[in-house]
């Protein structure tokens, strides 16, 4: 990934990572979530030690803090002496804007059945948050990956996902690469704020060393009034079941043909671009696909528009 | 005039010496402090005349030139100072003092025999300049003595002769009293006797033996029995060493102690590998940060591929990279080679890994395998990531019984270590069963509730992840009853022996090699004759060996085999490294050749078709040298092979669940 080049506008634009729990997929202990890891080095580069990283969660859960204290401690090669400084307590200023080495993180309070968006919403608009930087999907939990979308919508943002590096800010807007299929990048420029839902292909995320791990700062902070997550109370939950997957077998003689098939993310092909359409037309037209696709029926219509 | 100008001399030497030593002393303490037990110092002597004195003798010709240098400075140093110093004129003091100078001018010549070509290990500049210095003052002090005993004039001759005497003296004395204090190379006899009264492991000494029931007054295997890693507080506000006064301040004082005798460089693997690493090197690096200052002035064998001249140091900055670089840290393989052959007994390994502490716990800037490694150990008890519940796969048709159906307790707990992962080391796990099974062992396995015992994690500097894989299975293993455990991987073995104690588990573990000669003792093994006659050598691991003073058991089952051991010229505690300790295989810092393949010429040397090892490291290293070479099998194998049990092998091929059935109960040993 390249730097920005003049990181005085990056400074200027508050910064914020959002992070989650992760699972390992071996053992299914918690860590650090890969997508939200590389968000946070995305941050780091941006921004350094002026990073903030927010969780929503129950601060009473046994393993939640030690597993968030995995992304503090990427938070290394800051001003180290004032770093240890702190660790033994002789300076505790607190700078708003520069974590002084090491990194600090908000916990949200919320039960496990409330609704993480309004209170994300709130504290990044009491902050000023203006870039803020996520993983595309939690890996536990609802990991609908629908969160980006609901803030940003929410906070009334721009979105971007899947992006797989940030090529520079400045005070009005971010441009960035966002990544497609078979290594394709589009490059994006986007007007702060926005929230950025990073790509699993992003840049590997650094070590999490043990010192600033145990040195960084974790608050847990009561903010708003936490409210159930409506639409959850109506979902009924049942255990996931193993579908089989189609196997997609390339016969090709020719070696490049077989790694662009294994190298393919999952293609749309037969699409159209349409635009100036009114919005009525536009919604016509989408409503034309769906039936034509048997994924609508007449009667469902009304509560389709009623989901958009 | 001379007997006005001597005292000056001597006395002028020794308070500018003492003002040069009380600096350096201040130098020491900027380490960080511990109890200070001044009574140590009476340890000393013994300490420089026994130990020391049996390391320096490896090398017979110079110890005899040491003896005879040391030994005479300072007896004449001493004579001098009541001589001329305070005038007690005495035929036979004089004669003495003659004495003594006679024998420093013999030993200083050998130093200079030494000198004329000095071999590569040696450092030049000061030190080559220190043979000349002991000439002048052992043949100043002989001819200002002569009046003494009558011999020559009192008067001395003329004035010229008189001056040339004295600048001779001079000379001998601010080489020798001055620059023991300033920092000179006689700098080793000051801070090196301190260090021996001081020394960060006194079990390292015949005085602090540690073992009371030994009858042998000297071991002549230095380091074996204190070799464990020292734990690191993980509350401390700062983890490992950054900056040199982050070290205590014995091994600041150790480091002054060195002699640049260059027998850890002449040891050391990495640096015969060319990877930039010198443990001679390193040492006067931690001189120059505790000192201040840049390395322009060392005179001897820098880091392979790094220019000596372009780093610098103080005590108050960051050493790495400024003064040493990441990788020249990295290339250790924690052999602890250099140790071993450091006459000043110096630690080098302790150092590295203090440095590496704070790499990979302060910046997390372990090399890109080794944190890869560290992650995976977090997540699932074992550094490649694995599901640790496969960890007996490759014993499905062995029908081990785990340790928590045994609630009776077992006789033998066997460890597997994290080769049974590797295909290769499962080979020598089912030969090790079948061996314990053949010698009617009552033995179990944790299975999938045995983590990886931490060494990797430890030797990368991850202390934390260190404490906690120890603390998990020091409770793990707390929860069952055994006697014993026992294990194929030296690198468990001297982890759970010699480093949980410190975690409160101490659990009686043995190498496979000292089990299986233990059933060979005892008559429960029976093996045939080789039919074809063999020659094999053997590799000493340097966790078995080294660290843990094992030699004999492998030999003796290789001679319980029938087989012929060619050993090599590196063996025993001289062993060289395989390359595949301390983390050394995943941080793979770039060289001129790969130690592996060095070690593998070692072998071919002897002329031996095969070498025996007892390691699933140094196995997976040196099969790593490419065909073809000499086969590598473990002791195990050799043993299971030659193994006479008639009908066995066929039942285990058919029924693996009746094999047990087989073991005959008599002579099961009770548990």
């Amino acid at each position: 990934m390249t730097l920005p080049e003049s990181k005085a506008d990056a400074s200027d634009v508050r910064t914020i990572a959002l992070v989650s729990a992760g699972r390992h997929v071996v053992s299914g202990r918690s860590d650090r979530a890969r997508e939200d890891a590389r968000a946070v080095e995305m941050g780091l580069k941006l921004a350094g030690d002026a990073l903030t990283l927010v969780h929503a969660g129950d601060p009473e859960e046994p393993t939640l803090v030690e597993c968030l204290r995995g992304y503090l401690g990427m938070y290394h090669g800051f001003d180290m002496a004032r770093g240890f400084d702190m660790a033994r307590g002789v300076d505790m200023v607190e700078r708003r804007g520069s974590g002084g080495g090491c990194g600090r993180l908000d916990l949200l309070s919320m039960a496990p059945s409330d609704d993480a968006v309004p209170m994300l919403a709130e504290w990044l608009e009491a902050h000023e948050a203006k870039l803020v930087l996520t993983g595309q999907r939690a890996e536990c939990g609802e990991g609908s990956g629908l969160l980006p979308y609901l803030l940003a919508e929410r906070l009334g943002w721009a979105v971007v996902t899947g992006v797989a590096a940030i090529e520079s800010v400045d005070g009005e807007a971010v441009t960035l690469l966002q990544a497609l299929p078979q290594g394709q990048r589009r490059r994006l420029t986007v007007t702060l704020p926005c929230l950025v839902a990073v790509d699993a292909v992003a840049p590997a995320p650094r070590q999490s060393a043990f010192g600033p791990a145990r040195r960084g700062r974790v608050d847990v902070v009561e903010i708003g009034q936490p409210a159930p997550d409506a639409d959850r109370a109506a979902w009924q939950f049942m255990p996931a079941r193993a579908r089989p997957k189609r196997l997609k077998v390339v016969k090709s003689a020719n070696a490049r043909d077989r790694f662009k098939a294994a190298a393919a993310k999952s293609e749309a092909s037969g699409g159209r671009v349409l635009s100036d359409l009114t919005a009525d037309q536009a919604a016509e037209k989408l409503i034309e696909y769906l039936r034509r696709e048997n994924l609508l029926r007449q009667e469902k219509i009304s509560a389709a528009e009623g989901d958009q | 005039m001379l007997q006005t100008l001597l005292p000056i001399l001597i006395f002028t030497a020794l308070a500018v010496g003492a003002i040069g030593a009380a600096r350096r002393i201040r130098l020491w303490r900027r380490g960080r402090r511990s109890p200070m037990r001044w009574q140590r110092l009476l340890r000393m002597p013994k300490r420089y005349l026994n130990d020391l004195h049996h390391v320096v003798a490896r090398d017979k010709a110079m110890a005899h030139t040491h003896v005879a240098t040391a030994g005479g400075f300072v007896a004449a140093m001493a004579l001098a100072i009541v001589v001329h110093g305070f005038g007690w004129h005495g035929p036979i003091l004089g004669g003495l003092l003659l004495a003594a100078s006679i024998v420093m001018f013999v030993g200083a010549l050998a130093v200079n025999r030494r000198r004329l070509n000095p071999p590569a290990k040696l450092s030049k500049g000061p030190w080559q300049r220190l043979s000349k210095s002991l000439l002048a003052y052992s043949v100043g002090m002989f001819l200002v003595s002569l009046p003494l005993v009558g011999v020559a004039p009192t008067t001395l001759g003329g004035g010229a002769l008189v001056l040339v005497l004295t600048l001779l003296v001079a000379w001998g004395l601010l080489e020798m009293i001055v620059g023991m204090g300033w920092g000179g190379p006689m700098k080793h006899a000051f801070a090196g006797s301190l260090h021996l009264a001081f020394h960060r492991r006194p079990e390292r000494f015949d005085d602090q033996h540690g073992e009371p029931q030994s009858t042998n007054p000297h071991d002549v295997h230095r380091g074996s029995r204190s070799t464990a890693l020292f734990p690191l507080d993980l509350a401390a506000p700062k983890l490992g060493v950054e900056k040199p006064s982050d070290f205590q301040w014995e091994q600041l004082l150790g480091f002054d102690a060195c002699v640049q005798c260059g027998r850890c460089q002449a040891v050391c693997p990495a640096f015969a590998a060319g990877q930039p690493l010198n443990p001679k090197k390193l040492i006067q690096d931690m001189v120059v940060g505790m000192a201040g200052g840049t390395d322009a002035r060392y005179a001897g064998s820098g880091y392979p591929g790094i220019d000596v001249g372009k780093h610098h140091g103080s005590s108050a900055s960051p050493i790495v990279p400024q003064l040493v670089e990441a990788e020249t840290l990295w290339a250790c393989t924690t052999c602890r080679a250099c140790v071993e052959e450091c006459p000043m007994m110096i630690e080098h390994v302790d150092a590295i890994v203090d440095m590496r502490r704070f790499i990979t716990l302060e910046m997390g800037e372990t090399p890109e395998k080794g944190a890869a490694a560290i992650d995976n150990l977090i997540a699932t008890d074992n550094p490649g990531g694995l599901d640790n519940a496969s960890r007996l796969d490759w014993a499905a048709d062995l029908d081990l019984d785990r340790i928590k159906d045994r609630p009776e307790g077992v006789d033998v707990l066997l460890w597997l270590g994290d080769g049974a992962f590797d295909m290769r080391n499962q080979r020598t796990l089912r030969a090790l069963v079948k061996i314990l099974r053949a010698g009617g062992v009552d033995f179990a396995v944790l299975g999938e509730e045995e983590r990886d015992s931490g060494d990797v994690a430890r030797r990368l500097g991850d202390e934390a992840t260190f404490q906690r894989l120890a603390e998990r299975n020091i409770a793990t293993l707390s929860r069952y009853r055994f006697r014993r455990i026992v294990t194929a991987d030296p690198h468990s073995f001297h982890v759970i022996g010699r480093e949980y104690p410190a975690f409160g588990g101490t659990f009686e573990i043995l190498h496979h090699s000292t089990f299986m000669a233990e059933l060979f003792e005892a008559g429960r093994l029976s093996v045939g004759v080789n039919p074809h006659s063999e020659t094999v050598t053997y590799h000493d691991p340097c966790y078995l060996g080294r660290y843990n003073g094992e030699f004999a058991a492998p030999r003796q089952l290789l001679a319980a085999l029938g087989l012929e051991v060619a050993e090599m010229a590196r063996s025993g505690y001289r062993s060289r490294c395989c390359g595949g300790g301390g983390g050394a295989a995943l941080s793979d810092v770039p060289g001129k050749a790969r130690i592996p393949d060095m070690r593998m010429e070692d072998v071919r040397e002897t002329g031996a078709t095969t070498v025996a090892v007892a390691c699933p490291q140094c196995t997976a290293m040196l099969e790593g040298v490419v065909e073809p070479r000499p086969q590598i099998r473990d002791l195990a194998e050799l043993v299971a092979e030659a193994l006479i049990e008639p009908g066995f092998d066929e039942v285990v091929a058919t029924a693996p669940t009746p094999a047990r059935a087989k073991v005959q109960p008599d002579e099961e040993i009770p548990a």
